[in-house]
């Protein structure tokens, strides 16, 4: 089932490459200087290494640690090459502590470090969760902008592949809720790139949600992304393909899948957009009920759980400010409301698929009856 | 005190007026002063243990000649952040004293239900941390256990663990009657004959340095001053509306402005709904 996936996402690839480098076109003039020449490919993970380590050579305050991220390259390889470029001081690698990694992480950003704290997943994250909220998140608040924390909380988020209950969680909706934290989705190089620079640059403390399964997908960056001085806004989504009848919303690798609908929908005569929120807190309510204001539809996808989920506070954003362009309910695309089983053939069952997106965007078109 | 957070900064935060340098976020006694370099007081117990390694790993770092301190008492060693702030402390060699209050109690729990160990001394010893074990009720002897480890730390980067041995004579809070699960015997026995300003006072009077006369002043020119600031801090104002929503980043969000501005609105409109005391601004 897993060796479908990537073959699929390596046939998808192609067309969305394209897509990717025109919509990156239309946003950055330089980067249509570089259309002529071939277009460079970056991993995800070179993307984030590469951030990490500009950063770190820009800032002597901004350190790594967590668990295997030194000696061992890195759990997933991201932080390669960091711990001989930098030194035992600056990449720590850890005791099985996340209470205490976090705790310490949090005490010398009171001091005015930096860190970066890597989680191996964010499912682990939740032995360390007092120290994100209760140390990090609410502190400039309760010592009334007396001590900021400028830390970043990143690792893998959401669904993997055959790694079970305990590994698959999504946490966007829990960390979401919080005042005073800043929550980022990046999807694909260039996400990766501008927003963990913008993360560690930003005297919030900031979570950073990757996903496993990208790490390993290239796409097109341009040179103005390659620029070590380059950073995208925290709070602004991305349109990734415009469209004029529908609006899906998806952050992370659902991006991916949205965009394939979008594909397949094309050839049915639905025109679809494609909005890529990168950011979750803030959430940029403007640019997605702009959009739905164009298409007058709405569906909303993400991997996680149904109940309270970013799709909820989406929804409920787009009847609060643009009720009346509505033209049909909002359809929600989420994870089944369960912990994520093992078996290959019930965990695809638990996750959102491409035919589901396809589907809900017709009920959202009316194309097909409710229910189907 | 010490440090110089004066009497009428303490009452401005307890009573959350408009002088509170935690503008009104804090419960009472949650104070903090970063010209004090004095971390705002935190709920969740344990929690600073960690946070004193990650501020030490900092210092060290920064070549500082200084170290951090943490205090907590003989519950908080049962935290899991207990042991993975000194597992730490020891692993990263920090400059980090801790220093244990053993007073016997955490709440209603006494330190026979809390940890079966030889104390909280043990445990220091237990990770590699050299750890000292003082009367809490002997000032000299915590002043000089103190002084010397913090010259360790400092000059060896490393941790030390203080427990300082003492007895909870007050109850745990004002919600609380300790008479229900311990013996009043045994308050008074340790108020009365072990009690450590008693024993420091005896020692300055034996030698001459102090007496009965000085200690009425001191006690009517202290009562005298805790009254005046405690009434200057009730009759201030409480902070300013905008205070709600400030801080929660570093640059107040949108969303927040417009929260602010609409709160302003209904709070101007219908003034007897809210209570008097909150300036708009």
């Amino acid at each position: 089932m897993a060796l479908n996936k990537m073959f699929g996402a390596i046939r998808g690839r192609a067309p969305s490459q394209k897509l990717a480098r025109i919509s990156s076109q239309m946003q950055s003039p330089s980067s249509l200087r570089s259309f002529c020449a071939a277009a460079k490919e970056m991993t995800v993970r070179d993307a984030l290494n590469s951030a990490i380590d500009e950063e770190m050579s820009a800032d002597s305050k901004v350190y790594l640690m967590g668990e295997e991220v030194g000696e061992y390259q890195g759990a997933y390889k991201i932080s390669k090459g960091l711990l001989q470029k930098f030194g035992p001081d600056r990449v720590l690698d850890t005791p099985i502590t996340e209470a205490g990694f976090t705790g310490i992480g949090v005490g010398s950003a009171f001091y005015g470090l930096k860190p970066i704290v890597e989680f191996m997943t964010f499912n682990f994250a939740m032995q360390a969760i007092d120290h994100i909220i209760n140390s990090a998140a609410k502190t400039n608040y309760m010592s009334a902008g007396q001590i900021s924390v400028p830390i970043v909380f990143r690792g893998p988020n959401g669904a993997a592949a055959g790694v079970a209950a305990q590994h698959s969680q999504c946490f966007a909706a829990w960390y979401g809720s919080c005042p005073g934290l800043k929550v980022l989705s990046p999807y694909s190089a260039e996400d990766a790139r501008g927003l963990l620079k913008a993360a560690i640059r930003d005297p919030d403390p900031v979570v950073f949600l990757e996903n496993e399964i990208l790490y390993g997908e290239a796409f097109p960056v341009s040179a103005e992304v390659l620029d070590p001085s380059f950073v995208l806004p925290i709070g602004k989504a991305k349109i990734e393909r415009e469209g004029t009848d529908v609006t899906v919303t998806a952050f992370s690798k659902m991006v991916g899948y949205a965009l394939k609908a979008a594909e397949i929908l094309e050839k049915e005569g639905i025109n679809v957009e494609v909005i890529n929120l990168r950011s979750i807190r803030p959430l940029d309510r403007a640019t997605i009920n702009q959009s739905v204001r164009k298409t007058n539809r709405l569906v909303t996808v993400e991997e996680g759980w149904p109940q309270h989920g970013i799709g909820a506070e989406i929804c409920t954003s787009v009847v609060e400010e643009s009720f009346d362009y509505l033209d049909a309910p909002v359809e929600r695309i989420t994870g089944a409301d369960v912990p994520m089983p093992y078996a290959a053939n019930l965990e695809r069952m638990a996750v959102p698929q491409i035919e589901d997106i396809v589907r809900a965007v017709k009920r959202a078109c009316s194309r097909s009856a409710r229910g189907k | 005190m010490w440090r110089g957070f004066t009497l009428q900064q303490f009452a401005n935060q307890c009573y959350g007026n408009e002088y509170d340098l935690g503008k009104g976020r804090q419960m009472p006694v949650h104070y903090g002063s970063n010209e004090l370099n004095y971390l705002t007081v935190s709920s969740p117990i344990a929690t600073q243990v960690p946070q004193a390694v990650g501020a030490a790993y900092g210092l060290k770092m920064d070549k500082k000649d200084a170290c951090a301190v943490t205090y907590f008492g003989d519950g908080g060693t049962s935290e899991g952040d207990f042991h993975a702030g000194m597992n730490f402390a020891a692993v990263l060699g920090a400059p980090v004293l801790f220093i244990c209050r053993n007073n016997g109690w955490a709440i209603s729990t006494p330190t026979s239900e809390q940890f079966r160990s030889d104390g909280v001394a043990i445990k220091g010893q237990a990770y590699g941390v050299r750890s000292i074990r003082v009367d809490g009720n002997d000032a000299l002897a915590v002043y000089f256990a103190v002084k010397n480890a913090r010259k360790m730390a400092v000059e060896e980067f490393r941790p030390i663990l203080i427990e300082a041995l003492t007895y909870r004579v007050g109850h745990h809070s004002t919600s609380d009657d300790s008479s229900k699960y311990r013996s009043v015997d045994e308050i008074e026995y340790w108020r009365t004959r072990r009690d450590p300003v008693a024993r420091l006072r005896m020692f300055l009077q034996s030698n001459r340095w102090w007496d009965d006369e000085n200690e009425d002043l001191l006690r009517q020119d202290l009562r005298t001053q805790m009254m005046s600031v405690l009434h200057n801090a009730e009759s201030k104002k409480k902070p300013g509306l905008s205070n709600l929503f400030e801080d929660v980043y570093d640059v107040i969000p949108q969303n927040l402005k417009e929260q602010e501005q609409e709160t302003q609105a209904i709070v101007g409109k219908y003034p007897k709904d809210y209570p008097s005391d909150v300036p708009l601004d």
